[in-house]
């Protein structure tokens, strides 16, 4: 799951996680006990509203400047993020 | 001036009167949060430039004779999961330690548009996973009611530092009970607006579906006010919803005969303690006031925890994996290639909790896993909703406990995740169902310490919780 999840841990962290997950896991087994036969999956919170509430013109504006978005990069140069080498030249 | 005990119509009245101006109030607000900080650890940073500056524009208006808004000259103070352009916003992470926002997040465009004072961010569980403010990178915060116990999480420093009086009201945010767990357990008014109420533009992104901003105050009617403001349409956030926002403050006319209040019994078997006792006689109180209870039944309540924590692990697990040490300022030194960059600077970076939900949101999302964790939780979930839909039918309020427990002693449960995700049982049912629902202090134990009752309501029905709230307060104080 860690590699899944982009995550390096130490030795004492899987120890301890491993612990708390399958704690955690065991809890929400639980879930099998109750009947979801014919319930719609819920994904996100819902009311009545009007179905255009989401939809706006479609025109170009402003956006966050590319000085502004590489400000809290690491590492960047001539205007791009810049990340360990990917491809030998 | 009485700083700790201000209210936003004192300010208001204060200023008119000329018994101070915005810029000492101000000052007076920098000078007190930076000496009790000492104290809690409620502040991550003060704002001390942007709040002057805001308090001379309200100054300015004044001497014109202009109103300066609805919040005009107020200290307000902003959970560090909230981006406030040019002003540092950590998430209570190391990673974020250094991160300053291109942006500001819509609340805080408006709070600041009405007259509101920023004085400082506050400390808070890292990206706001946590009930007990124990997973800050930064420490944790103490109770101003009491030092050496928790304040509540994840907003547990914007709870903190309207208890200790250095701000008027404060913004948190709520995935599970963020605001209302915290405002229970440092004895102030904390509120959950409906899901949609309040634009999470500029709102670090925890799980999106249940994320919330909401108010704090130390009076029912000043979180009113600061929603109101807060609240409406943004189209930066396209979950906001249209919905007119009501006049929240001016609806507070105290007149609650009549309303149906239920009582849902899961809520209420084996809650024998001191913090059932209080409620009960906070029901009492409604009573006399000419509300009528009655006992409903919401059947999903037992599955709510694991309905809750497979979701908003899942959309946690996608939502911080733009930390990659691309982008947000932290990138581990060990980073020979991009994949060991990924995996180092996030193993360096998150702290223990957010590593566990990480996992576990990894793990209900995968193949072969997906069916019987996530989408069984959303099923569940559409379960939990459909019965406040059902209950709302009958009654138009609900009350129920906020915490089984007041705050716990710094330490007293930090190593046993699962009996920490256990107690967040009511208030992680109305964020999955979207509802409002906020807590509103209702006395405190024999050792001091605060209780919150909770009231919850129906989508976009918060002028009748908050109605509810007022007469209650009035009625208690």
């Amino acid at each position: 799951m860690a590699e899944l999840a982009n995550l390096h841990l130490s030795e004492e962290e899987v120890g301890k996680f491993l612990h708390d997950l399958d704690d955690i896991l065991v809890h929400m087994d639980r879930l099998n006990e109750i009947d979801t036969s014919g319930v719609e999956p819920m994904a996100q919170v819902l009311y009545d509203a009007e179905e255009t509430a989401t939809l706006r013109e479609d025109v170009a504006r402003a956006s966050v400047s590319n000085r502004d978005a590489l400000a809290n990069a690491p590492f960047s140069g001539a205007g791009y993020f810049k990340v360990p080498e990917v491809v030998k030249r | 001036m009485e700083i700790s005990t201000l209210t936003i119509d004192g300010v208001k009245q204060g200023l008119r009167a000329r018994r101070f101006s915005a810029t000492e109030l101000a000052g007076e607000a920098l000078r007190f949060a930076r000496a009790e900080n000492s104290k809690t650890n409620a502040y991550l940073t003060f704002c001390e430039e942007r709040a002057l500056s805001a308090a001379a524009a309200v100054d300015a208006k004044l001497a014109r004779g202009e109103d300066p808004g609805p919040l005009g000259g107020v200290p307000v103070a902003v959970k560090d999961v909230i981006l406030t352009r040019g002003v540092r916003t950590t998430c209570g992470s190391r990673l974020l330690e250094n991160y300053v926002p291109p942006y500001d997040a819509t609340a805080v465009v408006r709070l600041e548009q009405a007259g509101g004072v920023i004085v400082g961010k506050t400390n808070c569980d890292e990206f706001a996973m946590g009930s007990s403010n124990e997973n800050s990178a930064f420490g944790p915060v103490r109770n101003p009611a009491a030092p050496d116990r928790v304040p509540g999480g994840s907003s547990g420093g914007s709870a903190a530092v309207v208890a200790q009086g250095t701000a008027v009201v404060s913004l948190g945010s709520d995935t599970g009970g963020s605001i209302r767990q915290p405002a229970s357990f440092c004895g102030v008014v904390g509120v959950t607006p409906t899901y949609g109420r309040v634009s999470r533009y500029g709102l670090t992104a925890f799980a999106s579906s249940l994320d919330h901003i909401g108010p704090f105050g130390r009076t029912v009617k000043d979180s009113a006010t600061l929603l109101g403001v807060i609240a409406g349409r943004d189209e930066m956030d396209s979950t906001s919803a249209a919905a007119p926002v009501p006049a929240y403050d001016a609806l507070l006319d105290g007149n609650v005969r009549g309303v149906k209040i239920g009582l849902p019994r899961e809520y209420f078997k084996g809650l024998a303690s001191e913090t059932g006792d209080l409620i009960a006689s906070g029901i009492e109180t409604l009573k006399q006031l000419g509300c009528e209870i009655r006992d409903i039944s919401l059947p999903s309540t037992d599955y709510a925890i694991a309905c809750y924590y497979i979701i908003c692990t899942a959309e946690a697990s996608s939502n911080l994996a733009r930390y990659d040490g691309v982008r947000y300022t932290f990138r581990s030194p060990s980073s020979p290639s991009l994949s060991a960059m990924y995996r180092n600077t996030r193993g360096e970076g998150f702290g223990a909790e957010c590593k566990r939900r990480i996992m576990l949101g990894t793990y209900v999302l995968s193949a072969g896993y997906y069916d019987a964790y996530y989408l069984k939780a959303q099923k569940v979930r559409g379960l939990i909703a459909g019965d406040f839909i059902n209950a709302f039918a009958e009654v138009d309020a609900i009350i129920a406990p906020v915490s089984p427990f007041p705050a716990f002693k710094i330490g007293e449960k930090i190593n046993d995740p699962m009996e920490m995700y256990l107690s967040d049982i009511y208030t992680i049912t109305g964020d999955l169902a979207g509802i409002p629902c906020m807590s509103v202090p209702c006395g405190k134990t024999a050792g001091g310490l605060p209780v919150g009752m909770q009231i919850l309501a129906n989508h976009f029905d918060e002028a009748r919780m908050f109605r509810l709230a007022a007469a209650f307060e009035k009625e208690t104080n």
